[in-house]
């Protein structure tokens, strides 16, 4: 069915999904999904509403687990180990996630930084780690002097920067981000693509997105998915200029979808 | 169109919006003339002494019901012992891991239990811990309240709980927290205001109950001698006060419903001060 073209990088892979099918309750949502996601590069999956990008998404961090019913088949290999051996806990620390609307708890923006770090027993020295993963997430200066402020006294760009960078805080190995600008203006919508540009230094990235000039602008390899199928997957610059598959083509100049 | 109609749909909405207006009028007023009745009939007995002296003998004119008032403290604070952790941890387990069908028979096992009439819960109770020991106890006043305390506990909790976003949920397992401490670090402090509200309410609620006392409490004319022994409380001393022949008595039972009711109403406002400050964050 799919006729994955494997990009050619001279690049190590931090995720390998191999035959990767999803199940909600008797209903299919992923078919037999074979991917490679590049080290410290951002991964784009694109496709239209329901096409299962989200789920795909969740499965890698095995979000999908907290939903009652669902079933995973296949194999996902973090650094060549599965996934589904790891303990969750430790998994989810290493794969974070950034979601479609901003999720700040109702806490300070220091202890929402703050919190991945004190669950996961982390005796150091926090103000440090709070203060770098804030400026990571091209927070600091805007809210260096409020610390102790509400995260919800914050503007909706400034709230999803604050999730990048609580995210950040545990340093994770991947960022998965779904429609992390759905629910965003232009203006900031911009901030956190260059905040990505940064974050490849020391981050691998996936981002589900709707917004196809975000996926040409922001992400190195692009993957098409539709009806649970991967498409077509290649460079960012070769499938929104040369797609193989007629679908990828209908779907990029905005046929359907 | 006639103008008849006009007339006639005019002088219903007239008719209509007066008859609510009355309605509405005598729910604030049933309050404030029980309110007024109180003050009239009981205020001139609420003194200093009525806080701080036992009952006097029968015949005898002025003491007060410190007894009571330390006693009703104490029978709550047994009723939120036993309780509330209970209330509150079935409320968590209602919203946030319960299956469908064991949660459908909690949630209507709980409203059957809101609904048992407060009679029967005292004769329970005292079935349960004064018939075998044979003398009424503190212990089994509490027990009975504690028991009353739970449905509404539960509801309310499972109530607040399900008004946290499910997206917060999501963001704390995604960070590497357990099920249980993304409730306990989460869930819990987001609801803490609406939950803490509701406790209070709960409380307040069962302050008033005069028959789950009646046999398990008993009542007391002295200083209550122990979580074993009879203990007096404001309504049940309302109840013997108001029964008895006597003039000073009947006023001392008005000031002990004045005492009652402030009581209720303080924690009302300060449950609703919690709940607006808890929104505020």
């Amino acid at each position: 069915m799919e006729k994955t073209t494997s990009p050619t990088i001279e690049h190590k892979q931090r995720l390998t999904i191999a035959n990767l099918n999803f199940y909600y309750g008797p209903k299919q949502a992923v078919f037999g999904l074979n991917l490679k996601i590049p080290t410290n590069r951002v991964t784009a999956l694109i496709g239209p509403s329901g096409c299962g990008k989200s789920t795909f998404l969740r499965t890698l961090n095995r979000m999908n687990e907290t939903i009652r019913n669902t079933r995973v088949e296949g194999e996902v290999l973090l650094d060549g180990q599965s996934i589904h051996a790891l303990d969750v806990v430790g998994l989810r620390r290493r794969v974070g996630m950034v979601f479609q609307r901003p999720n700040p708890f109702p806490k300070s923006i220091y202890d929402n930084v703050a919190y991945g770090l004190r669950i996961n027993g982390y005796k150091g020295r926090l103000d440090d780690l709070v203060e770098q993963s804030l400026r990571r997430a091209a927070l600091w200066d805007e809210v260096k002097d409020y610390l102790k402020k509400s995260a919800f006294a914050l503007s909706g760009g400034q709230q999803q920067r604050l999730c990048i960078a609580r995210a950040l805080a545990v340093d994770p190995e991947v960022l998965l981000l779904d429609e992390p600008c759905s629910a965003l203006d232009p203006v900031t919508t911009a901030k956190i693509e260059e905040l990505m540009f940064h974050l490849k230094d020391s981050c691998t990235m996936a981002i589900v997105t709707h917004n196809m000039q975000q996926a040409a602008r922001a992400s190195d390899f692009t993957a098409f998915m539709l009806d649970g199928h991967l498409i077509e997957h290649s460079e960012t610059s070769k499938l929104f200029t040369t797609p193989t598959d007629p679908r990828t083509e209908a779907y990029i100049t905005g046929r359907f979808g | 169109m006639s103008s008849r109609r006009i007339v006639w749909r005019k002088s219903l909405n007239y008719v209509m919006l007066t008859l609510t207006g009355i309605a509405a009028f005598a729910v604030v007023s049933v309050l404030f003339l029980i309110l007024g009745y109180l003050i009239w009939n009981g205020g001139t007995s609420l003194n200093w002494n009525f806080f701080t002296q036992l009952p006097k003998p029968v015949g005898e004119t002025g003491g007060g019901m410190a007894n009571a008032i330390v006693g009703t403290m104490k029978l709550l604070f047994l009723a939120a012992v036993m309780g509330l952790p209970i209330g509150l941890f079935a409320g968590v387990y209602l919203a946030e891991f319960g299956g469908k069908t064991f949660s459908f028979v909690v949630r209507y096992t709980t409203d059957l239990l809101n609904g048992v009439p407060s009679i029967v819960i005292g004769i329970f109770a005292s079935a349960l811990f004064v018939l075998p020991v044979k003398h009424f106890s503190a212990f089994a006043g509490g027990v009975a309240l504690g028991i009353m305390v739970i449905p509404i506990t539960v509801r309310s909790t499972e109530e607040f709980l399900r008004a946290v976003p499910g997206n917060m949920r999501e963001a704390a397992m995604a960070l590497g927290a357990s099920r249980w401490k993304t409730i306990a670090t989460v869930v819990l402090p987001a609801a803490s205001g609406g939950i803490l509200t509701g406790m209070l309410l709960a409380l307040a609620r069962v302050a008033g109950e005069t028959a789950p006392l009646l046999f398990t409490a008993f009542g007391n004319r002295f200083w209550s001698q122990g979580w074993g022994q009879p203990i007096a409380s404001l309504p049940v001393m309302i109840y013997t006060y108001a029964v008895a022949p006597y003039d000073d008595w009947h006023r001392q039972a008005w000031a002990a419903g004045l005492v009652l009711l402030a009581l209720v109403l303080v924690s009302n406002l300060g449950a609703r001060f919690i709940l607006a400050r808890s929104k505020a964050v």
